[in-house]
């Protein structure tokens, strides 16, 4: 399998990147290459045949980690394999560091972004519900200067974000998670890994209760969703099994069955169910984590 | 449609060609520069057979294009074993049939011998995820996951001050 036809640009910097859009916005279509493991598999497939390729993998002030005050941030095209070798990533946000964890394989972590990851916003992706869980605020450049958008209003739909043709995902910030529970729960799909269901926990605590939490899963609608009705449930309760089990009982309590995604592994009924067992084990992964790490201690 | 004149380093031979733009690596490897223990399977990221080093790092060649590894050091099945002697991760293959048709063998091995350089001394679940993005329809995995006990082993021994490399698997 080939792809068809383009032409590549590889960017230096953001303003080349935003020069090279603009310079190729007027004929055909344009895409940005990152970590390459969603948009490769589809151009050879053919489902995307784009006339200009920028690589924006290569661009030095759009990759690493570093720690701001009570600010983690995560420029878009750091690999997943340095995320999983950070222990800032570890600290300060537990539950997108477990989600990366269940990323593809090896080979697709030495290679995939974050930044790659959710621009794509695949519904199927392991961080889109990890970005919400986690508060994230996405950082795009374009024209007109940098915007922040949060986790909350990043995703419109399938593979629909609110980046605009014009700009591009920059870096991820995540406010400090340090001292949080953090956890995420995956049903991979059997045949391609993507989770057909995918939850990402984080829990606020204090003793033996939750103060706050937030919920987020993927693979469940055609974009990310934090739950909020399990959000609700876990506030101020106690830090336990039964209260995580009824908690997640309320997994599917704002979404319409009707729309959640279906296809040949699972329908849309049998995702509702495995959205509350798997918002469950998120919640009690989370748990465990705590007390894993406190046994480290 | 362009072109790009890029150079890469294959086993510690600089080679440099002509690619198109949508060349992807693996046909780069083989029909360019024939190496062609690299082998193409599924075509779509899945299977792993295709998988190279990169820099150090384990990749798949099907999902990269060549002009994106640009100056890059390359290794392949090829430069695993030196003047002649089988690396231990080949040795391992060899005595512990860790291979029935061999399709899938160059990139298993380079998955493995990723994961050694990473952790040399992994438990039979950690060997079990760091093959998790290579498939095998053959051997049902446990005599990979052997082959690579085996070569941790063996690597652990070259490495300990007490032995000396010819005591290595001279057993047969």
């Amino acid at each position: 399998m080939y792809p068809d036809e383009f032409d590549y640009y590889r960017a230096e910097s953001v303003d080349d990147a935003l020069d090279l859009l603009d310079e190729h916005s007027g004929a055909g279509t344009t895409e940005l290459l990152a970590g390459g493991h969603s948009l490769l598999p589809a151009m050879k497939t053919g489902l995307s045949s784009p006339d200009v390729l920028i690589d924006i993998s290569g661009v030095e002030e759009m990759q690493g980690i570093s720690v701001d005050g009570d600010t983690l941030s995560i420029g878009a095209m750091t690999r997943y394999s340095d995320l999983l070798g950070s222990d800032a990533v570890a600290e300060h946000a537990p539950a997108l560091a477990a989600a990366v964890e269940q990323v593809g394989d090896v080979q697709v972590r030495n290679r995939g972004t974050i930044g790659g990851n959710l621009a794509h916003a695949d519904p199927a992706a392991d961080l889109p519900g990890a970005a919400l869980a986690s508060d994230a605020t996405l950082v795009t450049h374009g024209p007109d200067g940098e915007r922040e958008i949060p986790a909350d209003d990043f995703f419109f739909g399938m593979y629909t974000t609110d980046v605009g043709p014009d700009e591009l995902l920059t870096r991820i910030e995540i406010p400090s998670a340090d001292g949080a529970l953090g956890a995420y729960a995956k049903k991979p799909s059997p045949s391609s890994g993507y989770a057909m269901v995918g939850v990402a926990a984080l829990l606020e605590i204090d003793g033996d209760g939750v103060t706050s939490a937030r919920v987020g899963a993927n693979g469940v609608m055609d974009h990310g969703v934090r739950l909020s009705p399990v959000e609700d449930a876990l506030a101020d309760g106690a830090l336990d099994d039964e209260t995580m089990a009824s908690a997640a009982n309320h997994a599917g309590d704002d979404l319409d069955v009707d729309m959640m995604m279906s296809d040949l592994q699972a329908s849309n009924e049998f995702r509702a169910q495995l959205l509350e067992v798997y918002t469950e084990r998120a919640l009690t992964a989370a748990i465990e984590s705590g007390s894993s790490s406190a046994a480290a201690d | 449609m362009t072109e790009h004149d890029i150079e890469l380093s294959v086993n510690g031979t600089t080679h440099e060609l002509t690619v198109e733009s949508r060349t992807l690596l693996v046909h780069a490897l083989r029909d360019e520069l024939g190496y062609t223990g690299t082998n193409v399977g599924c075509e779509s990221s899945t299977c792993g057979a295709c998988t190279v080093h990169l820099d150090g790092d384990a990749v798949k060649s099907c999902t990269l294009l060549a002009v994106q590894a640009d100056g890059a050091e390359i290794g392949t099945v090829e430069g695993l074993a030196e003047d002649g002697t089988y690396a231990p991760i080949q040795e391992g293959f060899q005595k512990e049939h860790g291979l029935q048709c061999g399709y899938c063998t160059p990139g298993m091995m380079l998955a493995a011998d990723d994961l050694l350089e990473r952790n040399p001394d992994p438990d039979e679940g950690e060997i079990r995820e760091a093959i998790e993005g290579n498939l095998c329809r053959c051997t049902g995995y446990q005599n990979i996951v052997n082959a690579v006990e085996f070569a941790a082993d063996e690597m652990g021994e070259a490495s300990s001050p007490e032995m000396t490399a010819a005591d290595g698997g001279g057993d047969d």
